[in-house]
């Protein structure tokens, strides 16, 4: 349905003031996918998707888009390729659900043009999507966290970009507004083709929803394939500096990571937990 | 299913462009009727007075028609002075809102943030004591508007400008400013209360075209720049980052926004003196008259406009004393300013 983009960092620098945050970094998003970045607190990964979608310059190196600098492209026309959901992105007051995914279509909308048809079924088609068509005349301020969410997700398919970058979609929600949010991104990029990536602070949850994981440490990618090559003991060591158990996971096949901590084993850590053997294992009570 | 889905998009458009289109009808509506009451409000200020005189000599010197009297009353007193009401009166209420739009917070107008009283400052230290003339008094009065703006923007930085440090800072360096304006009255060698007044709390008494022109003219220039910049307003309300995503170049944006609605501040502050509370004023009353959506830069303009006309004519005939303008806008701004520091305070807010 979309058609594929290529994105692409070389060499990447990037930081704040006098402190370096991401050093040579280069990734390739494999179009099409859901791509999650995961690592420590810290470790850049909101830095890295902030240049990603050109709102932080670099210090050197790039990030390519179709063959062209990001930072280098008229605002709005990229705008029409990527979208950019920030983490905390603020809702005027009294702003209705309708009007703030609407604000989406501004890439679309030239200096003089009116609103148009087309505009009109950008919005009814993400307010579909997100499953929030009873909310069109609520106001923003009224909503829960939850529909909150999918409404700002719904501001950004209103954009009807071919690549969806989300900073950490899932804080400050529920579990099940977390896996809500999770399978509709699902949901897009299986249906429309969007490829998606996405920073997530829940390990189990990237590795889950990922058809491609990255893991950043100390500002450099440390591992990056399936959430099977990506999430290991040794991985979780090394980037989150944690002992853990990986097994799979009996309801979706993925990695899944219990961390050790020093409280609440039921066997000695040394001995350990086979790996594979859900039955055996039983959570803490 | 596909097909289910298709229709039901294609239904949710229909929905949300009817009431799109009901919306814009009340906005058009709200519009035409703001300019009517002016249009009207004008020609009522130029018939009334100490002297009445029918709309037939008005509108005959509009036109530069000769009427022996209401030549000079209407064409030399009266009309320069309602002209300067309603310049004034869209400068402030355009730059008042786009203030309060972009630092997303009612209280950060720059009548209280401290432009308008830079603006006067300098107005009146570069007539009192330098002497200046019409030219560089508006231009220094530029000067400090943008100084101010700049020096508040500075001092209330502290990785990221949060409303509230920069309202308290702007407070503060209007009331600083208030006693420069102060001051350099008491250094006028001819102690006169009418230009006092002007630059303490606004005034049009006295106005000739010498005034209104330089306004005008800023207004034809500036506030086409300021209406184009409206969308990219809107979109910065949504964070920076956000509108950034969304293709707003928000650094250059937020530049030209700032210039443009000082300078108008400026221009109006220079001629009438910083009318009190008309910018702080325009943007919520407009607000609560267009509703929510849509950009309030034009609907506030009316509303200022309105206000300082109103306030003007009933500040020169409603009392038995003659009262500047600002004595009265103030009085109708300060009760709302004490609302919104109340409310304010319960619950963090914008417009």
């Amino acid at each position: 349905m979309s058609i594929e983009h290529s994105l692409r960092i070389e060499n990447l620098t990037l930081g704040y003031g006098d402190r370096t945050v991401i050093e040579n970094l280069d990734l390739q998003v494999p179009p099409g996918q859901v791509t999650a970045i995961v690592g420590a607190n810290a470790c850049g990964k909101s830095t890295l998707l902030r240049s990603m979608s050109r709102l932080l310059a670099p210090r050197a190196g790039r990030v390519i888009l179709d063959g062209k600098s990001v930072h280098r492209m008229p605002a709005k026309q990229l705008a029409r390729t990527l979208g950019l959901l920030p983490q905390s992105p603020v809702a005027p007051e009294g702003i209705t659900v309708a009007d703030l995914v609407g604000r989406g279509r501004n890439p679309h909308q030239g200096i003089l043009s009116r609103w148009s048809p087309a505009d009109d079924l950008a919005v009814a088609d993400a307010l579909e999507a997100t499953a929030t068509v009873s909310l069109a005349d609520r106001s923003v301020d009224e909503l829960s966290g939850g529909q909150r969410q999918r409404v700002w997700i719904a501001m950004a398919l209103a954009q009807q970009t071919d690549l969806l970058l989300l900073d950490e979609p899932t804080t400050f929600l529920d579990v099940s507004h977390q896996i809500e949010v999770l399978d509709l991104l699902t949901d897009l990029n299986r249906t429309r083709g969007t490829t998606i990536v996405m920073v997530l602070h829940d390990l189990n949850l990237a590795a889950r929803y990922a058809d491609h994981l990255v893991a950043l440490a100390a500002g450099q990618v440390y591992a990056r394939g399936t959430p099977a090559e990506v999430l290991t003991e040794e991985g979780v060591r090394a980037v989150f500096g944690l002992d853990s158990h990986v097994i799979i996971d009996p309801t979706s096949g993925k990695p899944l990571m219990l961390p050790i901590g020093r409280h609440h084993m039921q066997n000695d850590p040394q001995k350990g937990v086979r790996t594979g053997s859900v039955g055996k294992i039983v959570l803490v009570p | 299913m596909k097909l289910e889905r298709a229709v039901g998009v294609v239904t949710t458009a229909q929905t949300i462009r009817n009431s799109r289109t009901r919306r814009a009808l009340r906005r058009r509506s709200v519009v035409g009727l703001l300019v009517g009451i002016i249009v009207v409000g004008f020609i009522v200020t130029l018939m009334v007075g100490q002297t009445f005189y029918p709309p037939a000599d008005v509108i005959g010197v509009i036109f530069g028609q000769d009427v022996p009297g209401a030549t000079f009353t209407v064409g030399r007193l009266r009309l320069p002075r309602a002209s300067l009401a309603i310049l004034a009166g869209l400068c402030f209420g355009l730059g008042g809102v786009t203030f309060q739009t972009m630092l997303r917070n009612p209280l950060a107008s720059p009548d209280i943030i401290g432009i308008s009283s830079g603006a006067s400052a300098a107005a009146a230290f570069a007539i009192v004591t330098l002497s200046l003339g019409d030219t560089a008094v508006t231009v220094l009065a530029i000067t400090a508007g943008l100084a101010v703006s700049l020096l508040v923007y500075v001092l209330s930085f502290k990785g990221g400008v949060a409303g509230t440090r920069l309202i308290l800072i702007g407070i503060g360096i209007a009331a600083m400013l208030d006693s420069i304006t102060a001051y350099s009255l008491t250094q006028a060698a001819e102690w006169d209360l009418q230009n006092a007044m002007r630059w303490l709390t606004g005034s049009l008494n006295g106005t000739s075209w010498n005034q209104a022109l330089p306004v005008f003219i800023a207004l034809i220039v500036l506030a086409p720049v300021l209406v184009g910049q409206s969308r990219n307003l809107a979109m910065t309300q949504l964070g920076d980052d956000t509108a950034s995503a969304l293709g707003v170049r928000v650094e250059r944006s937020r530049l030209i926004v700032i210039v443009t609605a000082v300078g108008l501040i400026a221009f109006a502050t220079a001629a009438a003196g910083p009318i009190a509370f008309v910018a702080f004023l325009s943007g919520p009353i407009a607000s609560r008259i267009v509703g929510p959506g849509g950009s309030l830069l034009v609907p506030s303009a009316l509303v200022g406009a309105l206000l300082v006309l109103v306030a003007d004519f009933c500040g020169q005939y409603a009392f038995g004393t003659r009262f500047p303008v600002g004595v009265v806008t103030g009085v109708l701004g300060a009760p709302y300013l004490i609302y919104l520091i109340i409310r304010t305070n319960r619950a963090g807010s914008s417009l």
